[in-house]
């Protein structure tokens, strides 16, 4: 495909201001004109959808480092540039960011209050998320990552469900907790490197950091210690996003309450950037701390796996008195155990295990993405979300009940579907390096089939329940949502080469920083 | 040109702002048009800035008898005085708890202030600095009790009357104990008696808390920050928006000259200072400042009352801006006056909207902004850009002011402080948050409309605008500030 050069050559800076732009067009069309708002947004989706393809098309595999790599200076006097640019990591976030944003218009059709608001709002967080991943720059980074910060807390606040305001604020103070510990990092990576700098990939250059010891609250604390210090920091700052156990609690609220194109989007995006920020910044720039703590780390995947898991099962025993009984919570608890898999992958530093981290952080997108919107399916119907509120819906809505089987059995990772390769690579990556840990972790699978399969049958299983007798099938729209997302899921689970190809070279590269520490 | 008129010369702006206060008064009385009275101050004001940016042109350099100081400071600071009384005369006009009678006393007062305050930053005398110290003070209590008929307008102006002349005796017998045992009253004669003979730390140490009260009083420092919330609160909106921002600024405008001036020695290395030896003061400002911040912060969590809350902000606002004095570096002096002029706006904006939303329901409780967001988003979205700016996101101004802040810490290894101010920075988010809340997140539960006139749309507009723009684009405005930031600094 080709394309005309003032797009291809800022191609990155395109996917990141069409959103912008959109913003803008929709700010100033009449309200009444509803449908035509709803057009110009996934009119301005699909464009950065398609450059995400012709983006996929041009990258060449072959190359560790940056491709379209985009630098303009920004403020002089402090070296802060505008600097994006993709590599084998972000590029399978960039695709899957564009994927989910654009179907996620679709899956919003329905919002009708502040319509115009909304879109406007949706679009700001799409930019916001583009951004964090194609950012070179700690600073435009931080600008980013905290942009989407807004947005976000509106979406949840404004069109949330019953409790939103108190899972708005809650998001939104978590987050920017976490931000401000990253913030103390940036600055302080400018002013111990050498020329003082925000560039993630000068600070990535071994010798371009250097700390020097210094006193804290009167205390002598050495240069090793220091670095320590800001790892944590970020770790801190990261681990709110993923969410690493015990900073977690946020999400099932936020998840729960978020209406359902944005529960994709938190699930589907959002947390892959706690992993991401992880891979961008923590590890190249801190190899040896990152090796220090990968022990830590290992232990706080276990955790999410098995305390998710856990959770996530208890929704299914528990009544709704005592906090369970909700199939949104559900797979909100799931993608914490899920996001324990590439927690877990990401800290044994092995070919398999990073490779395998990264693809679940894809694979998860995907596939949270199709569970959340199929909770938003039913609830559309029904207006509840209780799991065992239904019963014997196979009969009533075969084609819903197989795509939820669709979407659940990919989530437990069964073989042939795309989760299970993900899965796979992360716990051969892992046994190599602690088997302890990884046997125990594979408690996690047993415990996702078991609350999946569990629920599956709950619902659509058994008698039918006389009050669904006329619900209806999955509309065509909601299916145009969903059928892309099965299609990945199967494919990639038969042929995951497209992906892994992406990102080898890169996440190659990252092990040779740290091993080399 | 002889002497007499040079210094005339570099006087001229506040000589022109005395000019517009009386011509604008011969105005009101000739004309009952109240636009036509604003009309000439904002002229006045405006012939005054266009002077004050002429003045550039002449060389730094003391004049009345080395009374005031002419340098970069002095007049960047006129300038942004003036900008912030014409807004504060906007915002009197727009508002109705000005009497529209009174209007023209209005004007009066807060040129007054203006005048005292630009004459203030340039004070290099004890004398000339206490003087003008009292035209700011004396006419601050008479701008605080502006509503007569308002008990807690009179209960304001009382206590900020009690409260100011205990700190204005307290910092005249610091000043007269400095004088005593440096025998000047020249600031930088003082910075060379202080740095060529010994002096008794212990002395020293009472000077030092007398003068930071009579400062601290006015920029609501903790512990001299008491009448603070009450004064604010009881004030009519506009002049509690000015007191927010102007005096607060001035005072600390000059806190920094005067303690950079007389108590600290500049080293060989360009932009940073030493205290002088055998007085610690920048570990105490850096306890005050991260008092300050908690204080205001903590206090405002749970306030009712939309001014009341802002009042509270703002105490924490002066905490922030504290941190940029303990680095004692040029850096963080620099981050002083970038975040004043980011403070200045959304501090401004916030409490403008608050003052259009206290018009239409006599009062200022937050309950009032419910659904304010489907109601009137012209108000409530620049409302949300300047609260989420005081919280310091970006892509807005507040964000960028803030990192200038921390960088200047973190340049000089000050972790301790920063992690007070980030610690105070997520506090801050609940309760800006909670008016956005109020906002937006709720739905309207009266019929009543908040009106909103042209005039406000503008300056809604010319608030928030800046604020976006400087938080994306703010290099210019650092590079001035960082140039503004030239006192001379030897005799």
């Amino acid at each position: 495909m080709e394309l005309p050069n003032f797009i291809y050559h800022h191609l990155l800076s395109w996917m990141i201001f069409l959103p912008v732009i959109g913003m803008l067009v929709i700010s100033v069309l009449p309200n009444a004109k509803k449908e035509a708002m709803k057009w110009v947004a996934s009119g301005f989706t699909l464009l950065p959808l398609l450059l995400g393809i012709a983006l996929f098309l041009n990258f060449d595999r072959q190359e560790a480092g940056l491709q379209f790599m985009e630098q303009y200076s920004w403020i002089p006097t402090f070296n802060i540039h505008y600097f994006v640019g993709a590599d084998g990591l972000s590029v399978t976030m960039i695709l899957l960011t564009a994927l989910l944003s654009f179907l996620c218009i679709f899956a919003s059709w329905n919002i009708k209050e502040g319509l115009k608001g909304y879109l406007c709002m949706f679009l700001l967080l799409e930019a916001g998320m583009m951004g964090v991943f194609c950012a070179l720059d700690f600073f435009l980074f931080y600008v980013f990552w905290e942009v989407m910060l807004l947005p976000m807390y509106f979406l949840i606040g404004i069109w949330g469900g019953p409790k939103k305001e108190y899972a708005a604020i809650k998001f939104f103070l978590y987050t920017l907790f976490g931000s401000v510990l990253m913030l103390v990092a940036m600055l302080a990576f400018y002013f111990y490197s050498e020329p003082h700098t925000f560039s993630l990939v000068e600070l990535s250059k071994p010798g371009t950091l250097v700390v020097k010891d210094l006193t804290l609250f009167g205390i002598a604390l050495s240069a090793a210690a220091f670095k320590k210090m800001l790892f944590i920091f970020l770790f801190i700052g990261f681990a709110i996003k993923v969410p690493i156990f015990p900073f977690h609690t946020w999400l099932p609220l936020a998840h729960v309450e978020a209406p359902t194109p944005i529960s994709v989007i938190l699930a589907g995006v959002l947390l892959k950037m706690g992993t991401y920020g992880l891979l961008r910044i923590s590890f190249p720039i801190l190899p040896q701390e990152t090796y220090w703590f990968s022990y830590a780390l290992a232990i706080f995947g276990l955790i999410n796996i098995v305390y998710g898991a856990l959770c996530a099962m208890a929704q299914i025993t528990l009544s709704e008195k005592k906090g369970g009984n909700d199939l949104k919570k559900l797979i909100a608890y799931s993608s914490i155990s899920h996001m324990g898999y590439v927690i877990l992958g990401m800290s044994v530093f092995t070919i398999e295990g990073i490779n395998g981290a990264v693809f679940q952080m894809f694979n998860h997108g995907i596939t949270t993405a199709m569970l959340f919107l199929l909770v938003g399916v039913i609830y559309d119907r029904v207006h509840h979300r209780k799991i065992d509120g239904f019963g014997g819906l196979g009969v009533q809505v075969p084609i819903y009940t197989g795509i939820v089987s669709l979407a659940f059995f990919a989530s437990l990772g069964l073989p042939g579907l795309s989760s299970f390769i993900s899965e796979a690579l992360v716990f051969l990556g892992a046994f190599k390096v602690y088997p302890s840990i990884t046997v125990l972790a594979t408690l996690g699978i047993i415990l996702n089939a078991a609350f999946f399969l569990w629920a599956l049958q709950k619902i659509f299983l058994g008698p039918l329940n006389q009050k669904y007798i006329n619900l209806k099938d999955v509309s065509a729209r909601e299916l145009f949502t969903l059928v892309p997302l099965g299609i990945l899921v199967v494919f990639l689970g038969i042929y995951p080469m497209p992906v892994l190809d992406l990102m080898k070279q890169t996440l190659d590269q990252i092990l040779i920083l740290i091993q080399a520490a | 040109m002889g002497s007499v008129q040079l210094n005339l010369v570099l006087y001229s702006a506040e000589v022109i702002l005395l000019l517009t206060l009386l011509f604008s008064l011969v105005v009101s009385m000739l004309s009952k048009n109240r636009a036509l009275t604003l009309f000439t101050a904002l002229l006045g004001l405006g012939l005054a800035f266009i002077d004050a940016c002429f003045l550039y042109q002449y060389m730094p350099q003391f004049y009345f008898t080395s009374q005031l100081s002419h340098d970069n400071f002095s007049l960047f600071f006129k300038l942004f005085f003036i900008v912030i009384s014409a807004f504060t005369l906007l915002f009197a006009y727009e508002s109705k708890e000005i009497d529209q009678s009174r209007f023209p006393e209005f004007i009066l007062l807060t040129l007054s202030v203006t005048i005292g305050m630009s004459t203030l930053v340039a004070s290099i005398n004890l004398l000339a600095l206490y003087l003008s110290l009292e035209l700011v003070s004396i006419v601050s209590y008479a701008l605080a009790g502006f509503r007569k008929e308002n008990r807690f307008s009179n209960e304001a102006s009382l206590k900020y009357l009690l409260y100011g002349a205990a700190a204005s005796g307290t910092l005249l017998y610091g000043f007269s104990l400095l004088y005593g045992i440096t025998g000047s009253l020249n600031l930088y004669s003082i910075s060379a008696a202080l740095g060529s003979a010994y002096m008794e730390p212990f002395a020293l140490y009472a000077i030092l808390l007398m003068i930071l009260f009579g400062f601290g009083f006015k920029m609501s420092m903790v512990p001299f920050h008491m009448w603070a919330p009450d004064v604010y609160q009881g004030a009519p909106t506009p002049t509690a928006a000015f007191f927010t921002v102007a005096p607060k600024i001035a005072g600390i405008a000059i806190f920094i000259r005067f303690f950079f001036t007389v108590f600290s020695n500049q080293t060989t290395t360009p932009g940073q200072w030493d205290a002088i030896p055998y007085l610690n003061w920048p570990v105490l400002i850096a306890i005050l400042s991260a008092a300050t911040m908690t204080l205001g912060n903590l206090s405002a969590l749970f306030q009712k009352n939309a001014k009341r809350m802002l009042a509270y902000s703002s105490i924490a606002h002066a905490g922030y801006m504290l941190m940029g004095i303990v680095v004692l570096n040029h850096s963080g002096l620099v981050a002083i006056l970038f975040y004043a002029v980011i403070y200045a706006l959304m501090n401004f904006g916030a409490f403008f909207v608050v003052g259009i939303v206290g018009n239409t329901y006599k009062n200022e409780d937050i309950e009032n902004f419910k659904g304010l967001g489907w109601k009137s988003p012209l108000l409530a979205i620049p409302m949300a850009i300047f609260l989420f700016s005081l919280t310091g996101l970006p892509p807005l101004g507040g964000f960028i002011g803030k990192v200038y802040l921390f960088w200047a810490l973190v340049e000089q290894d000050y972790y301790w402080l920063l992690i007070f101010a980030i610690l105070n920075t997520v506090i801050s988010l609940y309760y800006y948050a909670y008016i956005v809340k109020e906002m937006f997140l709720d739905r309207p539960q009266d019929k009543t409309q908040v009106h909103v006139s042209p005039l406000a749309t503008g300056i809604l507009v010319t608030l928030s605008v800046p604020l976006v723009i400087l938080g994306i684009y703010w290099e210019p405005l650092y590079t001035y500030l960082s140039s503004s930031l030239r006192f001379i600094v030897t005799p």
